[in-house]
């Protein structure tokens, strides 16, 4: 029954990793950028929410309406700004900047708040769960968060498929020089990504502080746990970037019912025998170059 | 006098001249210069691997910490001489790192530099997992006093070791990129495609480069061990030594030998003036590094060649008037 628990727990844990998965290989796909400060920027949107919910006194998931909306804002204007005058200047300078930024943002969040781990007060909400039975409960948070990722998840898939601005997205990412011709103008739907991808990291931030307390130093980590879910997944699949949390998820929780100090390697060895049997991901889709 | 025998000349004139501090400086300032010299040596490291071999790895932390603690196994569990517990710190990075490249080469561009920070944290998690023999988190000290005949020997040691290494990684980038080796390098940077066209074997130099960057990054790893005493894993697998060497780089200026000796001392000026402000220093330091990429993503030595000719490395290939006569004749 333990067992089942986890594998329960796991599963849920996945939708976390989806979203924060899917606003990284968006930016991929759309520019082949690889943004090393995404987890960073996790942690950003968690300590904006930390700072409105004590300010105005309102309810963490209230705080979405505010932080999601500021930082769609701040990826945008960071692209438009910063990182659209490194396209086509090769793999370098975009690496070293959002490399810098990640040191950046974790520093600054260090200097407002403080090292140590803080959480989103979000009363009876954080502990609340539907019991199955005597041993197993899903808790609501985990619920919500899952049924999030999987919205976010549909609502890219639409938005791709169905918008004018979507196929632009699409026709950008395949050709950026003949999308130009097209009358696209690929800074701005660069900026529009950054924009999107910064809006469901702030949602992933916000949900995580709900469940666990965060510290500015965990941003690392959360990126190495988004590109997991992708190398998982397979690059370019937007439904493989849940699956491939989704793994994740159980494998960590599997590693940390054998042993407690497991969480996070079990999750790191998945990812590494993917990668040396599966290269391509087990879902994907497209191919990165 | 021709531009190798020229240089040769000056690193060994520089050389003699920092191992003499041996001698007569005090310990405050050798231990400014081991930390100098060591900086340095990483950085010119991680600058041949990103700068020349283009791969930008994030993860060099990893041989760093594999480092650190093949030297405590090796000198104080298995009682090697301190000397030899160096090597073996270089030799473990270097065995570590050929897995690392076979699975992080799969990987392209950006992802695998996070690729790397991942095989970084699963060495700090392997290694703090094993509470009763390395310590776990809280790390395990070196009983330095079975290693050094006193606390003076300890820090001379470390400074003549310090500055071997950094002039060693000096040395090996200047002989790399004048060999075959760095003519493929070039190629490969300028286009990988058409280097593997022309019969060059990239994932082979690559390779090379890869393993060669964890040894010496393993035996500064060693050296900073030795420093510091106390091996946590937290602190010697931190990104912030690869922050280090990626801020150094890239302000000095990336894809040249010259390029990392500036950053350094442009790294230490700004430090010793912001050693009070904590986070700060490392804000401003990448708020500098994200502004040169930006504004002379060739680095201050960059600038300084524009404006006058000068090369104290000489890595370019000139063509030669005599060469060209005796071809003529041929």
């Amino acid at each position: 029954m333990q067992w089942i628990n986890t594998l329960v727990q796991g599963i849920l844990l996945g939708g976390l990793y989806a979203l924060y998965g899917t606003g990284l290989s968006l930016i991929f796909g759309v520019m082949r950028i690889v943004n090393l400060a995404h987890g960073d920027f996790i942690m950003l949107g968690a300590f904006m929410s930390l700072l409105v919910t004590s300010m105005l006194g309102l309810p963490p998931l209230i705080s979405i309406a505010i932080v999601v909306p500021v930082m769609f804002l701040l990826g945008f204007l960071l692209q438009r700004g910063i990182l659209n005058q490194t396209i086509g200047k090769g793999l370098m300078p975009p690496l070293v900047i959002t490399f810098g930024l990640s040191i950046i943002v974790q520093n600054v969040l260090q200097m407002g708040f403080s090292a140590d781990s803080q959480g989103l007060d979000a009363g009876a909400l954080e502990t609340a769960s539907i019991p199955i039975n005597d041993q197993i409960s899903i808790g609501i948070m985990p619920l919500i968060t899952f049924i999030v990722a999987v919205a976010v998840l549909a609502g890219l898939q639409l938005f791709f498929n169905r918008t004018k601005v979507g196929q632009a997205f699409r026709a950008t990412s395949d050709d950026p020089e003949t999308a130009e011709l097209m009358g696209i103008n690929s800074r701005q739907i660069y900026a529009l990504a950054m924009g999107i991808s910064f809006a469901i990291v702030a949602l992933a931030g916000i949900l995580l502080g709900i469940r666990t307390n965060f510290a500015p130093t965990d941003g690392p980590a959360r990126l190495i746990f988004a590109f997991e879910a992708v190398i998982i997944g397979g690059l370019g699949s937007l439904w493989g970037t849940l699956a491939g949390g989704i793994i994740l998820g159980l494998s960590q929780n599997i590693g940390a019912q054998i042993n407690p100090t497991w969480f996070q390697l079990a999750g790191h060895i998945v990812t590494l025998i993917v990668l040396a049997v599966r290269p391509t991901g087990l879902f994907a889709r497209t191919r990165d170059s | 006098m021709n531009r190798d025998r020229r240089l040769i000349l000056i690193l060994s004139i520089a050389f003699i001249f920092f191992a003499s501090f041996a001698f007569w400086a005090g310990r405050g300032t050798m231990n400014t210069l081991t930390e100098f010299f060591y900086l340095l040596a990483i950085a010119q490291l991680w600058n041949l691997l990103a700068g020349y071999a283009g791969l930008v790895s994030v993860g060099q932390q990893a041989w760093i910490g594999l480092g650190a603690y093949a030297l405590l196994v090796s000198t104080d569990d298995i009682g090697l001489p301190v000397y030899a517990g160096i090597v073996v710190a270089g030799l473990v990075a270097g065995v570590l790192a050929i897995p690392t490249a076979l699975l992080g080469f799969r990987l392209r561009g950006g992802y695998f530099a996070i690729g790397t920070w991942v095989m970084a944290e699963v060495f700090r998690l392997s290694v703090t997992a094993s509470s009763d023999w390395l310590g776990g988190g809280l790390g395990r000290s070196i009983i330095v006093n079975n290693l050094f005949s006193s606390p003076s020997a300890r820090i001379t040691s470390i400074y003549i070791v310090a500055i071997v290494l950094a002039f060693g990684t000096v040395a090996l980038t200047q002989y790399l990129m004048r060999s075959k080796v760095g003519l493929g390098l070039t190629a490969i940077r300028d286009n990988e495609d058409a280097a593997a066209s022309l019969g060059i074997n990239t994932y082979r130099v690559k390779m090379i480069i890869f393993i060669l960057c964890a040894v010496g990054t393993g035996m500064v790893g060693a050296l900073i061990a030795l420093n510091q005493i106390n091996i946590i894993p937290k602190s010697m697998f931190s990104v912030n030594w690869t922050a280090f060497m990626v801020f150094i780089v890239v302000i000095g200026g990336i894809g040249t030998i010259e390029g990392p000796i500036i950053g350094t001392i442009i790294f230490f000026l700004i430090r010793e003036y912001l050693s009070d402000f904590g986070e700060w220093s490392f804000i401003i330091l990448g708020v500098i590094a994200v502004g040169m990429m930006l504004i002379a993503p060739q680095g201050v030595w960059g600038l300084i060649k524009e404006r006058v000719d000068v090369e104290i490395f000489p890595v370019r290939r000139l063509i030669s008037a005599e060469r060209l006569k005796s071809l003529g004749r041929g």
